[in-house]
């Protein structure tokens, strides 16, 4: 794998410290006046999302960590492990529920996802940005009282929970925005 | 952006009005020179005319120097100076420097002058004096000249790279004494192995770094005169690059040939222009003062 030069360093570049795979969130050149430059970084690690900060001397170097983004398609859920497929070649990929933590409650199977492989292993799944579930549960809602600014909690097929208006009732389709985790609107057929 | 350039404009003629004043005569010298700059910490870059290689110059003092020595009296110059490696929100490769020179000044009369103008330029009106030494016992209670390399460690947490003592001083200046230091400081007298060109009188570099919020805006020597000891000090910091894996410069023999013809008892400094706009502007970074930087040229 490529190795990196501190002038290389910028946002987004991704590099394997301490054995694990970071991405560089922030960059800054320090020097004082006739001394040596130094490059500090604050990275985040692409497993744990923990964010923490780094000094290299200028002039090091550092093995860059390949990692890639593809979009793989949701299959299904073993229990233990989460199964998808690269629609391009149809080869499966199995990722762990760390990996897919953030994204499993918005996914029921055949969804898009953009998916972090590191050395060709999932390393973060993330749910597309809009999902259409249907609501297995919620309160009945009050009837003529659709103006108001109202929301009541409603479980989605997946068991994931967001906030709806109250007009909206139980087995209705809705489009969640699933960055926000907010409802978007109710999807009509 | 036409606001920008037009401070930029104004700041540039109040410095020359400012030189006029004191009977300091612009001048000009090559960017392009034969001899490099042997500092460490200072990579030039370079280019080839017919075939032969020339160094764009860190900062036109050699050839001021130069024009010192034959008699010129005191001179400034404003103008480009390239450093390879050098890119952030305090740096980029190519810069606007203010240089000038006065014969007969030393390092303390200087920074007499250099805070005249600066006030001129800049809301300051206080400015503070302080040693090398003392500032960083008073942002770090460390005392430079006697903690252990082991202790500088253990301040600046885990740092990749093979790191001097020097280099540990150098960061711990960068990231927790420069941040600590409001208003405007100069920070003066250095130790001898950071005198860089500055003459060393009773074991202390005359040297002196001009600090605004933080930001360095200027380096000034009472300059080293003796043309064996400046020889010596190229030398030695030519060893330095070669033990740090860098090429080694050829040195500026006709500025040690000037010096040899004898260069004036004098004080000199060098002030980041792009810097000086960012303050009076109240800015953060050089990209919000420089009309295009490298990543835009």
């Amino acid at each position: 794998m490529a190795k990196y030069a501190t002038n290389q360093f910028k946002n987004g570049l991704k590099l394997i410290i301490d054995g694990d795979p970071y991405t560089i969130v922030e960059n800054e050149v320090v020097k004082p006046g006739k001394g040596q430059a130094f490059n500090r970084i604050k990275v985040k690690n692409l497993k744990t999302g923990r964010v923490i900060e780094r000094t290299y001397k200028s002039g090091e170097t550092v093995e860059g960590a390949d990692v890639m983004d593809v979009e793989l398609e949701f299959l299904y859920s073993d229990g233990e492990y989460w199964h998808f497929m690269d629609p391009k070649n149809y080869e499966q990929i199995q990722a762990t529920a760390t990996a897919v933590e953030e994204a499993a409650k918005w996914l029921k199977g055949q969804e898009l996802c953009e998916v972090t492989l590191w050395n060709g292993e999932p390393l973060l799944v993330t749910a597309p940005n809009f999902v259409e579930l249907q609501i297995t549960e919620t309160d009945p809602g009050v009837r003529g009282d659709t103006a108001s600014g109202g929301s009541k909690p409603a479980t989605l097929e997946t068991g994931a929970v967001v906030k709806v208006p109250l007009f909206v009732d139980q087995g209705e389709v809705i489009k969640v925005d699933t960055r926000t985790g907010e409802y978007v609107s109710r999807v009509k057929d | 952006m036409r606001k920008l350039l037009q401070e930029r404009a104004r700041l540039l003629a109040t410095i020359r009005t400012f030189f006029r004043s004191k009977n300091i005569l612009e001048v000009e010298t090559p960017i392009l020179s034969r001899a490099g700059v042997c500092d460490p910490h200072l990579q030039n870059l370079n280019t080839y005319v017919n075939s032969r290689r020339f160094f764009l110059q860190t900062s036109p003092e050699f050839a001021m120097k130069r024009l010192l020595s034959a008699g010129s009296g005191d001179i400034y110059q404003i103008g480009k100076a390239f450093r390879n490696d050098e890119a952030g929100r305090l740096h980029n490769p190519e810069f606007t420097m203010i240089e000038w020179y006065r014969t007969g000044f030393d390092y303390r009369q200087l920074m007499d002058e250099v805070e005249e103008l600066v006030s001129i330029l800049l809301p300051v009106k206080d400015f503070e004096r302080v040693t090398w030494r003392e500032v960083y016992l008073r942002a770090t209670g460390i005392d430079p000249m006697q903690v252990s390399t082991e202790e500088l460690k253990t301040m600046v947490g885990e740092v990749a790279g093979q790191t001097s003592r020097q280099d540990l001083l150098d960061l711990i200046m960068a990231v927790k004494v420069l941040p600590a230091l409001p208003g405007a400081v100069f920070i003066h007298d250095y130790p001898v192995d950071q005198a860089s060109m500055a003459k060393i009188r009773d074991g202390i570099a005359e040297r002196f770094e001009l600090v605004i919020d933080g930001v360095e805006l200027a380096n000034g020597y009472t300059e080293l005169t003796d043309p064996f000891e400046q020889e010596q000090r190229f030398r030695y910091e030519n060893q330095q690059r070669r033990i740090m894996g860098k090429e080694e410069m050829p040195l500026d023999q006709h500025l040690l040939e000037a010096m040899q013809k004898g260069l004036p008892e004098c004080a000199g400094v060098a002030m980041g222009f792009d810097r000086l706009v960012m303050l009076a502007l109240g800015k953060q970074s050089l990209a919000e003062v420089m009309p295009f930087t490298a990543e835009f040229a």
